[in-house]
């Protein structure tokens, strides 16, 4: 009896968990297309700023180095929920007065764009800090070397710096790709349908929170398995021919 | 000395002069009349953030001692669900972990009315239980994975020393192993409170008034959208400098390895 | 990262994006959460309810390019003011504190407020009959301003959506909610609304529940906000809005 009532519990979750349309499934994929986007989006975004971030903190002048290092404490030192709600409504606001200045009038946002940046300010400071990191690990004989070439900076970045550094950075940038996709649910504190959001409206339409809950919980853990193995082939092709070290800090 | 001199460099003190203009310029040209009102309630809702961080740290920490140890050593029925636990934690944003536990386990409630008589009703039906449950299971989660390593590196010649003497195995971790693990987690521990105190937050979409609820009680009372926010943003990162100096102060006293 | 930076890598983000949106499309505010029977999503994702179809049939009449943009309701005035959408419809009701801030339109409808609670509970919707009760309300709505000032010695619960103050109510949690009395009446004709009932309405304060709902716009934009009233205006008189009315309820729920 229990086990009938179990496969008939089971059957009502596949139900409301079904693609077609008195399921929910769809908009749960839906959701987890947007966060996708919006986490890979700001996670580009981030590697930029680190990028360029940890240039200017090891190579930039002081006032470049003290602002960074103003940037990188702020970030880190504020609840990513606060900063998504100063930058979504104050950096819109800005951005939306500036143009007006400009003379562009006003400009479009999406949902999708503002997600892309508020998470990406917030994942360059974590960035740079990984980035700096890395760049530091780079034995200095090797850009010393380059430059002996006389090799003009920005081959030895391309040539030299940032393919010597992954090996060092692909850890913490292993973590931090994680950190995207979950700070993506918290978007769904604004409004944005991204799958936290989805799969709450879902669960509150039909009262089923733990079918539902449950079902974005494996949505995210399936995407956090599935970045784990890619990175670690990524690490391992950043490490080739290197000797193996143990693990770098992340 | 050193800090204060290193301040006095020409760039730092027009830094310091525009950053004074603009504290001036907000204290200034900003609305700030809200603040009186407030304050009693925003003291309230900092006290809430304190306790809240403090308790599921402590808790946390110590359910991450076995969850680490249990994945060092432990036989694999404790190692393999210790690490499912840590992987569900890490994997799953917070957000949805806090819904669950407090939606979820909501929904349940009309099922079995026994639960509205039984004694523990009154916690129930108050949001902060599951706002510490919810943040104990997360730290626990991010440090177990953490102690797990601090277990594995520390050095084995001195649990073998230890075994040589005849150390009983309880003492022997109580006295050689454990000690040696935080010693090995200390410096990750202040980032990782940090960690915690930036999730803190999120317990105010279930209803504990923290001081995020309280900002964000400001504004929807007086439609003064950033005042709130940047005050709310400086008292957090006052709070993220006081643990990051406690936990230095903390790490100095304990003797290091190097 | 200076303010220039930020500045310059927002504008250029937005504009990659600007292609896609026309600069003419008015952007209606939503709140992102179920609020039925006015606005809901349904599991194909599209939003439903009387006040989706009032949108489309006030735009159609005022000849707007409408789109709906679910925002969360908890900052949809900040949304508004900040530009990311230009008008709310989102049964916000009109009261004096809102219009320091924005303007609106004339009233679309007009529904008291309710206090619903468990049936076997004996509550009455006035200060004394729910004193010492746990009320749950939802943020930034005339409910929170009204059970601050009236319910003062009740434990007032603040949740993001009107639909988790519901919930809670159905988990026992909260013991009475107040909120509108369409959303409750259809709360409570729900599976899990069933524990609860609609006690009564609360004693009406215009000056903190308002003068019924309008469509919200930015202070100054006095374009959409006559556009919205000619088309509030034209589906009041063609029949739209009963029809639309009559599709949902027994009764009108506009009144002048």
């Amino acid at each position: 009896m229990e086990l009938i009532l179990e496969w008939l519990g089971m059957t009502e979750s596949a139900a409301l968990l079904s693609l077609s349309a008195p399921g929910w499934g769809a908009n749960l994929l839906r959701g987890l297309a947007n966060s996708l986007q919006i986490a890979l989006g700001a996670f580009g975004m981030g590697l930029v700023i680190g990028l360029f971030g940890a240039y200017g903190k090891l190579y930039g002048g002081p006032i470049l180095r003290d602002l960074l290092a103003i940037y990188t404490t702020v970030i880190r030192a504020v609840p990513e929920l606060v900063l998504i709600l100063i930058l979504y409504y104050v950096g819109t606001d800005l951005i939306n007065k500036a143009s007006g200045l400009l003379g562009y009038g006003r400009v479009e946002i999406s949902g999708v764009v503002a997600g892309i940046w508020v998470l990406g300010i917030v994942q360059g400071a974590y960035a740079t800090e990984i980035l700096r990191g890395a760049i530091q690990a780079v034995p200095p004989g090797q850009i010393e070397a380059a430059r002996a070439y006389g090799m003009p900076t920005l081959m030895t970045m391309r040539r030299v710096t940032i393919p010597a550094m992954m090996a060092f950075a692909t850890p913490g940038l292993a973590n931090l790709w994680l950190i995207a996709t979950k700070d993506t649910a918290l978007l769904a504190v604004v409004g944005f349908n991204e799958l936290t959001l989805e799969t709450k409206q879902a669960a509150s339409s039909t009262r089923a929170y733990f079918t539902f809950f449950l079902a974005a919980g494996g949505l995210y853990l399936m995407v956090t398995l599935c970045s784990g193995a890619v990175f670690s082939r990524i690490e391992k092709w950043a490490r080739r021919g290197q000797p193996s070290l143990k693990e770098a800090s992340t | 000395m050193s800090s204060i001199k290193s301040l006095m460099q020409p760039h730092r003190i027009v830094l310091m002069a525009l950053f004074a203009a603009f504290v001036l310029w907000c204290a200034l040209s900003l609305r700030w009349d809200w603040i009186p009102k407030y304050a009693p309630l925003a003291l309230e809702g900092l006290w809430t953030t304190i306790w809240i961080l403090v308790v599921t740290t402590v808790l946390g920490f110590f359910l991450a001692i076995p969850l680490g140890l249990a994945q060092a050593i432990g036989p694999w029925y404790l190692s393999a669900p210790a690490r499912v636990f840590c992987t569900v934690i890490r994997g799953t944003p917070l957000l949805l972990q806090i819904w669950l536990l407090y939606y979820g386990l909501g929904s349940l409630f009309p099922q079995f009315p026994w639960i509205r008589s039984s004694e523990l009703w009154p916690y129930l039906r108050q949001a902060w239980p599951y706002a510490v449950l919810a943040l104990t299971l997360s730290y626990a989660g991010y440090e177990g994975e953490v102690m797990r390593g601090a277990f594995s590196g520390v050095a084995k010649g001195q649990l073998e020393a230890a075994k040589s003497f005849g150390m009983p195995r309880v003492t022997m971790f109580r006295r050689i192993w454990l000690p040696q693990a935080i010693r090995n987690v200390l410096p990750t521990l202040g980032g990782e409170t940090i960690l915690q105190l930036k999730a803190t937050p999120l317990v105010a979409t279930i209803t504990v008034v923290e001081i995020y609820a309280v900002s964000s009680r400001v504004r929807s009372d007086t439609f003064i959208v950033y005042e709130p926010l940047l005050l709310l943003a400086l008292a957090y990162m006052v709070i993220a400098g006081l643990i990051g100096l406690a936990f230095k102060r903390f790490e100095n006293q304990v003797p290091g390895r190097r | 990262m200076t303010l220039k930076t930020i500045l310059a890598t927002g504008l250029t983000l937005a504009t990659v994006t600007a292609g896609a949106a026309q600069a003419d499309q008015v952007k209606i505010g939503i709140a992102a959460e179920p609020y039925p029977p006015f606005a809901s999503l349904d599991s194909s994702g599209t939003w439903v309810g009387w006040e989706v179809e009032v949108i489309d049939a006030v735009c159609a009449a005022a000849k707007l390019d409408c789109v709906l943009t679910p925002v969360a309701w908890d900052g949809i005035i900040p949304s508004l003011t900040g530009q990311q959408i230009d008008a709310i419809m989102a049964s916000m009701s009109i009261t004096e504190e809102r219009l320091k801030t924005i303007d609106f339109s004339n009233p679309y409808y007009n529904t008291p407020a309710v206090i619903a609670a468990d049936k076997a509970m004996d509550i009455a919707p006035t200060p004394e009959g729910l004193a010492g009760k746990i009320i749950g309300i939802q943020a930034s709505t005339i409910h929170q301003a009204y059970a601050q000032e009236y319910f003062k010695d009740s434990e007032i619960r603040v949740y993001q959506t009107q639909d988790e103050a519901n919930q809670d109510l159905f988990a026992g949690r909260i013991d009475a909610t107040q909120a509108d009395s369409i959303a409750m009446a259809d709360f409570v004709g729900t599976e899990s609304g069933s524990c609860c009932e609609i006690k009564g309405a609360v004693a009406n304060d215009i000056s903190i529940l308002g003068r019924g709902v309008g469509a919200a716009t930015r202070k100054g934009d006095a374009e959409l906000q006559a556009a919205l009233n000619a088309g509030i205006a034209t589906i009041l008189a063609d029949g739209t809005h009963e029809a639309i009315t009559a599709r949902y309820f027994n009764a009108s729920i506009y009144s002048e």
